[in-house]
Parts: C-alpha cells; structure tokens; sequence
C-alpha cells in the first residue's frame, strides 16, 4: 500500500511553541527557588519550638471536662450562629442570585450583582468578622453578621451559576406560553435550580458550623471565642476538650450534610 | 389569518437566515416547511413568536403586527400562539399536570401559578387532553420519567391547552422512532384541526410531511422556493430545495404511504 498510516501519535501538548513551554517552565522553577528562600528558615527556632510543642501536648492530657457548662453554651452559640446565618443566607441569596444571573437580567444588573458577590468573598470570614466585631463590639452578633455576608455571596454565586448552566429549551417553552418573568422563573427556573439550591444551602449550613467556630477566635462569639480564651490562659486541658468537641460536631454536621444532599434529586 | 410580508433575519456576521419571506395563511390547515439543515425552517417559526427577533418585515396574526410588540403586549400575543418543540422541552423536574398547565400561564395570576390552583376550567381541560394524547392516568408522573413519544404528548397537550390561534411546530418528530412518530404527528394534526388551529410544521422527514399536510413549503437559504400541493412535490422540486440526490422513494409514492424504512432517508 503506498498510503501507509503513521504508527506513532503524541497528544498535542497546551502549549505549542516550545520556547515558550520550556521558558515559562523555567521561569517557574526559578520562582519557586527565590520564594522558598526568601522563608528564612531559622533552624534554631524550629529546634526550640519542637519541645515546646511537645510541653503543650503533654499539658492537653488528660483533657479537662469540669467546665463543661461553658463548653456546651460555647457549642450551642456556634450552632445557632451558624443556623440563623444559613437561614438568612439562604433568602437574601435568591434575589441576589438571580440577578447575578446573566441569561435572566439586562448587563447593568448583572455586572452589579457579580461585583457585590466578588467583592465580599474576595474577604476571608475572619477579616469581615474583625470588621464587624468592631462596628458591633464582642458577640454572636458579629458572628453571624459574619457568616450572612459569607453565605449570601456563596449561595447567590451557586445559584447564578446554575441559571446560566440550566437547559434553555425548557426556559424558551414557558418563555413561548406567554409567561411573565415572575411566572417563567416559577415554572421554568425554579424545577430545574431548586435542589441543587437547596443542596447548597446544606453544604453552606455545614460549612458555617465549621466557620462559627473560627470567627469566634476574633471576638464574634460561640466556641471559637471560649477556645481562644483556653490558649491565651494556658489552659491546654480545656482547649483539647474543646477541640474534640469541634470535631465530633463538624463530622456529624458532615454526614448530615452527605445524607440530605443525597436524598435530593 | 397569518400573513407574513417580507420578513428578514440577518446576522451580525451579515449572514441572512431569512430573506425577504412571504407567505399567507388563510384557512386552518396544517402547512409542512421542509428543507436542508440551516435553510431557516426554526428560525421562520422563532419569528413568528419572537423567541428570535427578526430585523425586519410584517407578521400579522388576526390583525395584529407581532413584530413591533413589546413586554406585556407580546406576552398576550404569546398565550395565542401555541408552540411544540423538537426536543420536547418539558420542564423536567415537574409533573405531567404541571407541564400540560403551564400552558395557561399567560391567563393565571402570579399566586394561582404559585399555588398551582388554576381555573376549573383549566384543570378539566388538560385532563381531557390528556386523555386526547393517550396519556390517562399519567397526570402526577414527573416529566423526567416519561419516553420520548410520552413527553412529545405531553408537549402537544401543553400547546393545545392555550386554544391557540396558531400552531408553530419545530421538528416535532425528529427524535423519535418512524412509529411514533407518525402517532404523534396524527394526533397532533388531529387535535389541531379539531380546534381549527392552523398549523406550521418544521419538518425533515418528507414522506412524513406528505402525508399529514395540506400544503407544502419549501425552503432553501433563507428563501422560500416551493410552496404547493403535497402531490405537486415531484423529484425536481426536490432536488430544487434539497439539492441533487436519488428521491425516487420520497417523490414516487403520491398517496405518501412510502415504507417507514425508507422515512430516515431525509
């Protein structure tokens, strides 16, 4: 056959002029080195710091359950900061969402919603909560404050990109009914972006029991709060007794977490 | 009762998908538009309800001018224009009842959507269609658990529901198997004529075409270059609309009764 196929086939590679591969892996390699030089790590500091970490374990045991009233109040302050705060997420998101949504809104809207959405989850949750723990002073209500702001943009931003994802035959058939906005978004984009809403609601819940328990650290109530106090005091018993109780709480938050979004189709 | 005049849709890139369209219905017949993929079947029809707004030319349903409509004026010109689509486009997580009853939206106040409580009316209405496509019983069926030929009852039941004025039908069996989808044209052709609904069917399939329409259209490139009887469709008027090929099996049956192996070959 004077047609012979070729035996050997490389996959293209991502980019395709080699000066600018091997450069840019060079480039790369020679910031990595520069930035791990720049650590300056003191190893003398390291060798001294080893058995101070090995006093603190030492002094975290035998744990320290005598002051269990405040662990339990500490406890249930998170969870109900972090409750209240994926409620109030969860409706501020709606609005917010939808308008974040490009195939729903005219441009300006839109761009409007995206720059409140990237502009407050471009901020860690301990910066907003040091923030507001200074607007509001000490407390669970900096807190939850804190975890509203985080969750809206979380679940609004989830929510906008499931519209922009969702079939667009299904929206067009109820478009093509005569439907107003309202109706299209009841019939059309509701059914199709409901439990993947909701699933993210969960998975925001879950997310905000974890976080209630480190704004606290900044002075926004619940555990977090009591726990930073244990550290300060040097009481290590406490803060081990605490930290196990975080654990259990987030891994049953967890599975509960895996078990409903499971269940939702 | 429909009269298109001179209607264009161009592209940005300049592209004209249609160009200079003209047709006119008067009598409530079902009209079949063939042609190749891209000749500007589903974007005539998407004109026509403005799901794609064309840029220039006359639509005029009953006397009214659906072209220069706005907001809530084109949301009552909607309601009158009935709509199936090729990959059914049911909204797939709701019910069968849902489905077939979003067809009155244009008619319910916002909370009455809400509370899914519409006229009695309404309700007895999409239960005697569903009965019509062959569908009894299948009213609490989510839409997402149904067969291709269910869903595309379902379709026509939520079309039919808004009385419409006019039907507009885009490649409405396209994706279904040649028994079927002579059932569901049937039924369809069926129910429109009933409601004296005419009816403009996108179609590929043209034995199909022949033998469920009134009238044949042709179109290539934008422009509408047959328009006629079904057994006028000889194998010139093919090849004219579709370009040269071997349509002995398409033209030759003049009843339309070709062997459904054959359907496919469009």
């Amino acid at each position: 056959m004077s047609n012979v196929h070729p035996t050997v086939w490389h996959r293209p590679s991502l980019i395709e002029n080699p000066w600018l591969r091997y450069g840019l892996t060079a480039l790369a390699l020679a910031y990595l080195f520069l930035s791990i030089g720049s650590l300056e790590i003191d190893w003398e500091r390291v060798s001294k710091g080893l058995p101070r970490a090995a006093s603190i374990f030492e002094r975290m045991f035998p744990p320290d359950f005598s002051r269990w009233d405040l662990l339990v109040r500490g406890m249930v302050e998170s969870l109900e900061m972090a409750f209240a705060a994926t409620f109030i997420g969860m409706f501020l998101a709606i609005p917010l969402g939808l308008c974040a949504a490009s195939n729903l809104v005219p441009r300006p809207v839109y761009l409007v919603a995206r720059s409140i959405i990237v502009l407050t989850r471009t901020f860690h949750e301990v910066i907003i909560a040091i923030f507001f723990v200074k607007i509001f002073g000490f407390g669970p209500l900096a807190g939850v404050l804190t975890l509203v702001v985080a969750s809206v943009s979380f679940i609004a931003k989830m929510l906008a990109e499931d519209i922009e994802n969702m079939g667009p035959g299904q929206v067009e058939a109820i478009k093509a009914t005569g439907a107003s906005f309202f109706k299209l978004l009841l019939y059309g984009v509701a059914p199709q972006i409901l439990p993947r809403y909701l699933g993210v609601s969960i998975y925001r819940m879950d997310a905000n029991i974890r976080h209630s328990t480190v704004v606290g650290i900044v002075g926004a109530g619940g555990i977090g709060q009591t726990l930073s106090a244990t550290f300060s005091r040097y009481d290590y018993d406490f803060s081990i007794t605490i930290l196990a109780c975080i654990i259990i709480i987030v891994f049953f938050g967890e599975i509960f977490s895996n078990w409903a979004r499971g269940r939702l189709r | 009762m429909l009269k298109i005049e001179g209607l264009t849709k161009a592209y940005t890139t300049g592209t004209k998908a249609l160009n200079n369209v003209s047709l006119s219905i008067d009598e409530p017949q079902v009209v079949a538009i063939i042609g190749p993929s891209g000749a500007g079947k589903s974007t005539l029809i998407r004109c026509i309800n403005r799901l794609v707004e064309p840029t220039s030319g006359v639509v005029e349903l009953n006397g009214t001018n659906l072209v220069t409509l706005k907001g809530g004026a084109l949301r009552k010109a909607r309601r009158r224009i009935g709509m199936i689509f090729q990959e059914y486009n049911l909204v797939e997580r709701l019910t069968v009842m849902e489905n077939i009853l979003s067809g009155r939206l244009g008619y319910v106040s916002f909370l009455q959507a809400f509370r899914r409580s519409f006229p009695k009316d309404d309700v007895s209405a999409a239960f005697r269609l569903l009965d019509r496509v062959g569908l009894k019983g299948y009213q609490d069926t989510r839409a997402d658990a149904l067969s291709g030929g269910q869903r595309q009852r379902v379709g026509i039941a939520r079309a039919l529901i808004q009385r419409p004025e006019l039907l507009l039908v885009d490649e409405p069996t396209a994706s279904l198997d040649p028994k079927t989808a002579r059932q569901v044209m049937r039924i369809m052709v069926e129910l429109a004529l009933e409601q004296n609904t005419p009816t403009i069917v996108n179609i590929h399939d043209v034995p199909l075409a022949k033998s469920f329409a009134n009238r044949v259209i042709g179109m290539r490139d934008g422009e509408i270059v047959f328009d006629g009887n079904p057994d006028d469709l000889t194998e010139t008027e093919l090849t004219n609309i579709y370009g040269e090929e071997d349509w002995s099996a398409e033209a030759a049956n003049k009843n339309g009764d070709a062997p459904l192996a054959q359907a496919a070959t469009s």
